[in-house]
């Protein structure tokens, strides 16, 4: 499987009317849970949150691909 | 300064209270001729209301401030008859781009769907907004606009609130069976009643310029990021009528507002911002602070708050004078029923309902576009710049740059007003949904959907041919008309004549079965206000007569 770098956040049973509001929500989700933590906390959380989403989508073809574009320009 | 427009100075004329030596009273009086007192005034005169509105300035808005009207609030305008001028007047637009430091990184368009009437949005000086609003209620005989007629005080009763209102010729009492608060903001009278509002201020200074030139730049809405001319703050480009361009320069909160409102400050940030040697001349500038907060409920005995008296957001997002329209929009209806007898005062609470949900959806909007332009924190900044770089080639990150979301009508899903569909439909037309526009063919010719319905309820009924129609059906759809809160019937067909008595519509481009999901048979209930109360399968005349009840709180 390829990485998906297609719109791909939803949220099952919520329905949404203006396509910009599930991924609205995720990002505010995101920045919610940084807040108040320093900026060491912050990059610890990030770390975690990156091996947790490693696990669950556990193809590591796709890992590398997102590795790859995520180092890119940086 | 401010050339292109030459401000109406209106007259203050002495009121006949005062030179009567009595107290007035009206049956509403509505305070703040801005945008949303306008629009509630000519709402309720239109429907025959007599009104009295209170302005404690006489001209129109100083600098054009609200520069963004949707195409909900331009709809809501159609259907107070002064949506036309504004247009002609207006910069039309639908096209947002945002660029990130050089680049473009995402583009939107607010109206990506062919056959709607009116535009994603226009651009247009708030004093030309309120100007045609003005004239509009000047032509509505029940309609009285006093200027220089300022209230310093408010108290309410069970049945009435009372004001004192000062004038060059001394003050007046003042007793208003209903009184309409939209008088902004920093609302005094919300202030008088001692009612709290609350909320957050952000801690960031903008700095707005109107600039007059010629510049040949398309009619877009124009995001930057960390541009060149403007290192780590973000600036953002309109352009208004009359070759007036609104350009909108983040400060941060360490400045001075008052050196930075000075033109030797100003203009170097427009050139820097223009990079060539090309004229212009400053025709208004201001710089502002924001705040997002709302009353805990909008309606307070015989007081109605509308507009920004009642809630603020942040001004990513033109949610501000759209939003206050939209009050009025889902206010005077329910008010012309209440005082007309044939709903309870309850019906005023579901305006309260109703209007907070959009309010928090507005806020909730603008704040998340506040938190992406201005983050307020270094792993935010760190996110927000991800984004930002990912965005030129990947599509999921172009869908996460949030330079605004524009302003649009809420889908009102949990009012209490609706009633539930027992039937499956598919599309975006839900109880409590907005109508959206469609293309239609009548006897004047091509017209709108959204032209042909408003201001009572309605119910149209979808039958592919309307000469077909049985006299069984005609004759229920017509008997929906015979009631206290009268139901006027539609036909919508792709060809046809609906038998005498009914008027018909025609789907000539097949957009409103499209959009509604219509079959043989399907009838939707309207709102005086556009938006969906019920809809069925077949239609049941008891069902419509109990739809109505529930939305009208008399069940």
């Amino acid at each position: 499987m390829a990485l998906n770098t297609q719109p791909n956040l939803h949220e099952p049973g919520k329905r949404h009317f203006r396509a910009f509001s599930s991924g609205d929500d995720f990002y505010e989700a995101l920045i919610e849970t940084h807040r108040e933590l320093t900026d060491e906390q912050s990059a610890m959380v990030n770390a975690r949150l990156i091996l947790l989403l490693a696990n669950h989508i556990g193809d590591l073809s796709v890992l590398r691909e997102a590795m790859h574009i995520a180092r890119e320009g940086v | 300064m401010l050339s292109t427009f030459q401000y109406p100075k209106f007259e203050y004329i002495r009121p006949p209270e005062i030179a009567e030596g009595r107290e007035g009273h009206y049956p509403v009086v509505i305070v703040g001729a801005g945008p949303v007192g306008l629009a509630a005034a000519i709402d309720l005169a239109r429907q025959g209301q007599r009104v009295l509105l209170l302005d404690n300035d006489d001209t129109v808005s100083i600098g054009s401030r609200g520069v963004c009207y949707a195409k909900r609030t331009l709809e809501v305008l159609d259907r107070l008859g002064c949506a036309e001028e504004m247009v002609q007047k207006g910069v039309s637009w639908n096209v947002g781009r945002t660029f990130f430091r050089e680049e473009e990184v995402f583009n939107f368009n607010l109206c990506p769907e062919p056959d709607h009437h009116r535009p994603g949005m226009i651009n247009l000086q708030q004093y030309y907004l309120e100007d045609d609003l003005i004239k509009r209620a000047r032509q509505l005989p029940n309609l009285e606009i006093r200027f220089r007629n300022t209230v310093i005080g408010v108290t309410q009763r069970d049945d009435c609130a009372t004001l004192r209102v000062e004038t060059a010729d001394g003050a007046y009492t003042l007793h208003a069976d209903w009184l309409i608060v939209a008088d902004g903001a920093r609302s005094p009278i919300r202030t008088m009643l001692g009612l709290d509002i609350d909320g957050k201020i952000f801690m960031d200074r903008f700095l707005i310029a109107d600039v007059v030139m010629k510049a040949d730049f398309p009619t877009e809405r124009w995001f930057w990021f960390d541009p060149p001319f403007h290192r780590n703050q973000s600036v953002l480009l309109h352009r208004q009528a009359d070759n007036v361009f609104r350009i909108d320069f983040q400060l941060g909160w360490n400045v001075d507002p008052e050196e930075e409102k000075k033109p030797e400050n100003v203009i170097p940030r427009i050139k820097s911002m223009l990079g060539d040697d090309r004229e212009f001349e400053l025709e208004w500038v201001s710089v502002y602070t924001f705040q997002c907060r709302r009353m805990n409920r909008f309606n307070h005995g015989r007081v109605l708050f509308v507009g920004d008296s009642a809630h603020q957001v942040s001004p990513f997002g033109a949610r501000g004078a759209n939003s206050g329209i939209q009050d009025t929009d889902n206010l005077v209806w329910k008010l012309k029923l209440v005082m007309d007898g044939k709903a309870p005062a309850t019906l005023l609470d579901t305006y309260s309902e109703e209007r907070c949900y959009a309010a928090d959806e507005n806020i909730m909007n603008s704040t998340r576009s506040t938190d992406f332009i201005t983050p307020k924190s270094a792993v935010s900044k760190t996110f927000r710049n991800a984004v930002l770089g990912l965005a030129e080639n990947h599509a999921f990150a172009r869908a996460l740059v949030n330079s605004g979301r524009l302003s649009v009508p809420s889908f009102l899903a949990d009012s209490s007003l609706n009633t539930a569909d027992s039937e499956v439909f598919a599309g975006n037309m839900i109880p409590g949904a907005p109508l959206d526009d469609a293309p239609i063919q009548t006897t004047e010719g091509t017209q709108w959907l959204l032209g042909a319905v408003g201001n009572r309820f309605q119910l149209l009924h979808y039958i592919p041919d309307a000469s077909a129609l049985d006299a069984a059906t005609a004759r229920a759809l017509r008997s929906l008309i015979d009631a206290p809160i009268a139901v006027e019937a539609i036909v919508v067909a792709e060809r046809g004549t609906a038998p005498a008595g009914l008027a018909t519509l025609i789907d000539a481009k097949g957009r409103v079965r499209e959009r509604y999901d219509l079959r043989e048979g399907t009838s939707y209930l309207v709102r005086p206000d556009q938006h969906v109360a019920a809809r069925w399968r077949t239609l049941d005349v008891a069902q419509v007569r109990v739809a109505v009840a529930r939305a009208t709180c008399n069940a």
